[in-house]
């Protein structure tokens, strides 16, 4: 098809979720299943203009090097005006695959999960601009834009995280996950800003795709001492991944972030927030690599670090959560610290295909978990339904702890229960089959399960970069490499640990016993992921693995190539990244990691599972578990050193600055000024008068000559107000 | 194309003053729906000015010259260019949806509505004249209908607000009377063509000032300084912004929205229309001064901001912090335009540009004065909007539950959901969220400040990240958690026509600003290019 076709398709391709937004807001507030057809056929819509796209270039090894680009003048600025557009290049076209099929199978989870909800339509409209914001970010081909709708994906996860507004602990989510997403914003600004200021354009081909300007920044030393600007503004624009990414020291929100119902979770881990942020990170990998030229490593070092520690650091609060959403909550944390190391070592492709595997295998993750819960939930109304009658309202709401209208009567009786706790569960391989066999398949890619799933390829991918560097005497990768293995002996051991609590053994609540299956519409968007979750994987997969590509050749030939990932991407970058030689070491690593922290898992959870009331065998860590349950206690850190003391400055600044010390300046001034007016008064009416009455108009000729520098009447103290203003300029100017 | 567009536009308010006084009082619907349709005129006339702008030539159009006071010099003399039109339109529609939202006004209808139009009258006087003692003539006049609107319609510290609003205006502006008096000493004229021109420009070649005692630039200080003083206080700059939190507060909603919405706006307009342009050397000179006094206002006015439980409070703080940006984006312009103007121009106050962190190695270009002066004109549109529409917001549940104090409002969105989303968006607009006008003047400012006080912008930064917290939070207070015990039984009513009447003009402004800017930046960029380009 012609390029200009698919430009158009692009142009498209965000606006159907987007005009769905303000039709359902504007008019079809109260009809539900119009409102259903107006959302899912919006993403629908929006699926076949990007698989269009995606499919039609997905053969162009040469797009890298010459996208499709379209753009217009936006703003005026001076003699020039500033563009915006879109673009398809090798990444957003990977991203045109996996959003709208991500999104569409959440659309569709979400008619049947959220369908009772009596917010039902308004949830509908704030997930089609969510996923409208991600594709527009996606095909953005100016940071500008990209950052617009970056926003507008950070008001739309503020608004889902605090969709049960009533409830304090979703909306102090939601206000947490703006809060701490915008620290990153911020510099991300700043990033934004001191690129324009030094390029004179924000758009990523002009920038990152231009030689001469990426030598210009790497030769530029940068407001701080003994850095380049290349690496000051790479890092600045890194901040906002660390933010929306969910980083480690802004990674608090993310968790938190479960307040909002499941389909939103699997949204935000997923298909929209957190790729968004690794999304960036990569569109200005060669600013970080053309710092790394000349020298300058900063850049590489810190992204490196942040993305060992955030990656370890999820992987162990993981495995102290009993909440079965907190648990994927962090196993995100941890997996997106994956990508992040990887970008830090130079692993450009192997950060894209994490991303993009993890994308699917997360969203089924997640949506499982939401069918687990609602499984549940509907076990505990089931149970309750015998005492009285509330079955026909039982599906109102699951993550708001039953989030009827009367929410008052929330805390009395049911709140006791948490469908979510899986020590609540067990059991639930029988009575919830499809949500056992697809949750399986996603924990398995979590956890790497050799040649067979999605993850294993590209957290196999990562760590042989990771290798690659430390076998090539570079320090930061060595790092990342002993981090990274122990973050995934670590994620092998609490999915497997996850799932067996979840499914294995003997109910350990009524619920969980009486527990059923769900509807085809929350079951489909599972098994569709599933089958993701397994094959994506073999869009990368380089020919030496002589095993597996003969067996899926014919899906990597299908592509035309092997190693089809690696080599349509990496036309993103102006040098070429190696391929890299093969090396079996790392991958025995991977199989050893996953055998390793899957057989602690099945030695602990899995031969004999846990019974109701039994302790779970991570707390015998004692303090260390405590620790790791209250997540490193980085909440209660974040709000004694910063969040209480700003708020305490807050408090009082208007009363003890404004008020307490600028307006008791005024009242002083004021009160002076009345004093002399008084005497002025005095002065005026005694004696003034007094001669006056004597010399009759004569005085009063005088003083009307005198005044033709004033018009009209002006009260005596501003004439004084007048005078010692002026007398103090006078001063100030003639003796300073 | 209309003759006299300008003088009939700034002057058919006062028809419509004219027409409400012959109303009889009891008639209040009449007055009511009367003045909004009468104000409709100004807005169209406005509109049809701005249609037949001619873009393709800069500099002041529709001009109008008339004898006026020859014994001084002064002549009648008005027009209009890129950065005084947009502000003019802004007035021309912010006055009937303030009227709008005035409608429960109750007590001496007929007055209200009377000083409205004098206000509206007064302040398109401000931005059309080109003389500077007709300048300072509608400045002044736009003080009385205010004052009695905050004193007589205000709330309950209205007589406490509005002296002080009155007596700190008024101090300020008599300062600038003796400025404009001394500029035509020196130029022998108040007409700002001639004294924007190379020959009449005040301080240069022949056009100095010998009186009394005290050299030249005694007298160029003085003036310099006056101004600035005039308008800073009117911006607000911290710290001379105590007046506004009172006044804002204290003011009827309709007041709050002209007020915040237009006559903030006279202080950043005559920044750009007088102080840069007549004083480019002294203003580059002090730059520095006001770029960390303008740092303080988004600082600290976010702060302050987060630390109100009153929601109108909060939302008058609000413009301290937004307004800020506006007198950075006017700093970095008299900065950058200094340097233009003479490249070699070194600040006196080298280690205050040093604290301030100017980046050696940014591009010095001609754009950075430019893109300030028209982040800053944008900012201040933007914020006429956002400021209108959030003050419209808080008067509309202070109607329906008589208080506003934050920590009794609460739930709200549950029995009020048009109000609860229309809220969101309006807060949305003033937060800056992108999409919504008022991100691309953040950026332009951000961008333009980084060039010329980097330092200074990055601190700036975080009162944007606090403009957040407020915001949130005046979110969180009314609209979430748990419905208030009160408000159960005692039910509050969604928001009526009337209102949404009032409020989705602002708002559909916002979002088509938001996605096209370049509406109102053509023009903007255009009037600025030739100021500071």
């Amino acid at each position: 098809m012609s390029k200009e076709f698919l430009l158009t398709l692009t142009w498209l391709a965000p606006f159907p979720p987007i005009i769905a937004f303000m039709l359902i807001a504007l008019f079809t507030n109260k009809r539900r299943s119009l409102t259903t057809m107006i959302a899912v056929g919006g993403m629908l819509l929006t699926t076949i203009f990007s698989f269009i796209v995606f499919f039609n270039v997905a053969g162009d090894h040469k797009l890298g090097e010459a996208p499709l680009r379209s753009q217009f003048a936006w703003l005026p600025t001076g003699d020039t005006t500033f563009n915006v557009g879109v673009a398809v290049d090798p990444l957003s076209a990977l991203f045109l695959f996996m959003v709208p099929l991500a999104a569409t199978l959440i659309f569709i989870y979400s008619t049947s999960y959220m369908g009772n909800d009596p917010r039902y339509t308004r949830f509908m409209a704030y997930l089609s601009l969510f996923a409208g914001s991600m594709m527009g970010l996606v095909v953005s081909d100016n940071l500008l834009s990209l950052f617009i709708f970056w926003e507008l994906m950070g008001f739309c996860s503020y608004s889902l995280i605090g969709f049960f507004y009533f409830k304090p602990s979703a909306y102090k989510a939601a206000v947490k996950a703006f809060m701490t997403t915008r620290v990153g914003d911020m510099l991300l600004i700043m990033g934004m800003v001191y690129l324009y200021s030094q390029t004179g354009t924000l758009n990523f081909y002009d920038t990152m795709r231009n030689e001469e300007v990426l030598h210009h920044l790497a030769a530029t030393p940068a407001i701080i001492p003994g850095m380049t600007a290349a690496a000051l503004i790479g890092l600045f624009i890194f901040g906002g991944t660390v933010g929306k990414s969910a980083q480690f020291p802004l990674h608090v929100w993310l968790p938190d972030a479960m307040e909002g119902p499941t389909p939103v979770s699997a949204m935000i881990h997923a298909a929209t927030m957190v790729s968004a942020g690794i999304f960036m990170a990569l569109r200005f990998f060669p600013l970080y690599e053309s710092a790394a030229h000349v020298g300058d490593t900063t850049a590489f070092t810190i992204i490196g670090w942040i993305g060992a520690i955030t990656a370890l650091l999820g992987a162990l609060i993981a495995v102290g959560q009993y909440d079965i959403k907190r648990v994927l909550a962090y196993s995100t944390i941890s997996q997106l610290g994956f990508m992040v190391a990887a970008i830090g070592i130079g692993g450009y492709v192997a950060a894209a295909f994490h991303l993009l595997t993890h994308a699917f295998f997360k969203a089924l993750l997640f949506l499982g978990s939401g069918s687990v819960i609602h499984g549940v939930e509907h076990g505990h109304h089931h149970l309750h339904a015998h005492g009285h009658d509330d079955h026909a309202s039982s599906h109102d709401s699951h993550d708001a702890g039953h989030g009827h209208d009367d929410h008052a009567a929330d805390n009395h009786g049911k709140a006791e229960f948490d469908p979510q706790d899986m020590r609540n569960m067990g059991g639930l391989w029988s009575r919830m089959p499809i949500t056992f066999i697809t949750f399986t398949i996603g924990g398995l890619a979590l956890m790497g399960a050799p040649f067979i799933t999605a993850g294993f390829w590209s957290k196999d991918e990562i760590l042989g970069h990771a290798y690659h560097g430390m076998t090539h005497g570079s320090p930061l990768s060595t790092v990342v490499f002993w981090t990274l293995c122990v973050a995934a002996v670590l994620t092998a051991f609490y999915t497997a640990r996850q799932i067996f609590m979840t499914f294995a053994g003997e109910p350990r609540s009524e619920a969980a016993a009486h527990a059923t299956e769900n509807p085809a519409a929350m079951t489909f968007p599972l098994i569709v992921l599933a089958f993701f979750a397994l094959t994506v994987g073999y869009m990368n997969i380089p020919k030496d693995f002589e095993f597996a590509y003969i067996k899926f050749g014919a899906i990597a030939s299908g592509f035309g190539i092997d190693h089809w990932l690696g080599h349509f991407v990496g036309g993103m970058l102006p040098v070429a990244e190696a391929t890299l030689p093969f090396n079996s070491v790392p991958v025995v690593f991977s199989v050893c990691i996953f055998l390793l922290g899957g057989l602690l898992g099945l030695w602990f959870y899995g031969l004999k599972p846990l019974k109701a009331g039994e302790t779970d065998p991570v707390e015998n860590l004692g303090a260390i578990f405590t620790a790791l349950n209250n997540r490193l206690y980085f909440d209660e850190l974040y709000r004694k050193l910063i969040i209480n003391r700003l708020q305490r400055f807050a408090d009082h600044y208007s009363n003890n600055v404004d008020k307490g010390f600028i307006d008791v300046f005024l009242h002083a001034a004021y009160a002076i000024l009345s004093d002399i007016a008084e005497v002025f008064r005095w002065f005026d009416k005694n004696i003034v008068t007094g001669i006056s009455n004597l010399v009759g108009n004569v005085f009063r000729r005088v003083g009307q000559e005198g005044r033709e520098l004033q018009t009209g009447q002006v009260q005596n103290y501003l004439l004084s107000a007048l005078i010692a203003a002026v007398v103090m300029m006078v001063f100030f100017l003639v003796f300073q | 194309m209309i003759p006299n567009i300008l003088s009939i536009l700034t002057f058919l308010p006062l028809i419509g003053m004219v027409l409400v006084l012959l109303t009889p009082e009891r008639s209040k619907n009449t007055i009511r729906w009367g003045s909004v349709l009468f104000s409709l005129l100004p807005l169209a006339l406005s509109i049809i000015a701005w249609a037949s702008y001619d873009m393709k030539q800069s500099g002041f159009q529709f001009v109008e010259k008339a004898v006026w006071f020859p014994q001084i010099n002064s002549v009648y003399q008005v027009g209009v260019d890129g950065i005084s039109l947009p502000l003019v339109a802004l007035t021309c529609f912010l006055t009937p949806l303030a009227m709008l939202m005035s409608f429960t006004v109750d007590k001496s209808v007929r007055a209200f509505f009377a000083l409205f139009f004098l206000l509206e009258t007064a302040t398109l006087g401000v931005f059309v004249s080109l003389d500077l003692i007709v300048f300072f003539m509608f400045y002044e006049l736009s003080l009385v209908p205010m004052y009695f609107l905050i004193s007589v319609w205000g709330g309950a510290n209205r007589k406490y607000a509005s002296f002080k609003f009155m007596l700190y205006t008024i101090a300020a502006s008599l300062g600038m009377l003796l400025a404009i008096q001394v500029l035509g000493l020196a130029s022998k004229s108040f007409d700002l063509t001639y004294l924007l021109s190379a020959a009449g420009r005040p301080f240069t070649g022949n056009n100095q000032v010998n009186i009394l005692f005290a050299d030249p630039s005694v007298w160029k200080g003085i003036a310099f300084w006056t101004f600035t003083l005039a308008f800073a206080l009117k911006v607000p700059v911290w710290p001379l912004h105590t007046w506004l939190p009172d006044a804002h507060t204290e003011a009827p909603t309709g007041g709050s929205m002209m007020l915040a919405g237009i006559l903030l706006k006279l202080g950043g307009y005559g920044f750009l229309r007088l102080v840069i342009p007549l004083f480019p050397e002294t203003a580059g000179q002090y730059s520095s001064i006001l770029a960390i006094l303008a740092m303080l206002s988004i600082v600290l006015g976010a702060f302050a901001a987060w630390g109100q439980n009153d929601f109108k409070k909060l939302v008058a703080y609000s413009s301290v912090n937004h307004m800020g940006w506006v007198a950075l984006g006017i700093a970095v312009t008299a900065s950058a335009f200094a340097t233009a103007v003479d490249p070699h121009a070194t600040s006196k106050l080298h280690d205050i540009a040093v604290f301030a962190g100017a980046d050696p190695h940014a591009v010095k270009d001609t754009l950075t004065p430019v893109l300030g002066a028209s982040g800053a004109m944008f900012q201040m549109i933007t914020h006429g909007l956002s400021s209108a529409a959030m003050f419209a917001m808080v008067g509309i549940v202070y109607e329906r539950a008589h208080t506003r104090d934050l920590t009794k409002l609460g739930g709200l969105w549950n029995i009020m959901p048009r109000y609860g989303a229309v809220l969101i968006f309006c807060a949305m607009g003033s937060l800056g969220l992108p999409g919504l006008a008022g991100f691309v003047s953040e950026f332009l400012l951000i961008r333009s400040g980084w060039a010329a006080f980097t330092g200074l912008t990055a601190l700036s930064l975080i009162g944007l990240l606090v403009t957040g917290i407020y915001i949130l939070k005046a979110l969180q207070k009314v609209l979430h958690g748990p419905l208030g015990h009160e408000w159960a039984h005692h039910p509050l009513s969604d928001m009526n026509w009337t209102e949404v009447i009032a409020v989705a003009p602002l708002m559909l402004a916002m979002l088509i600003l938001g996605i096209a800017p370049a509406l109102v930046m053509n023009l903007i960029n255009l009037g600025v290019s030739k100021l500071f380009g």
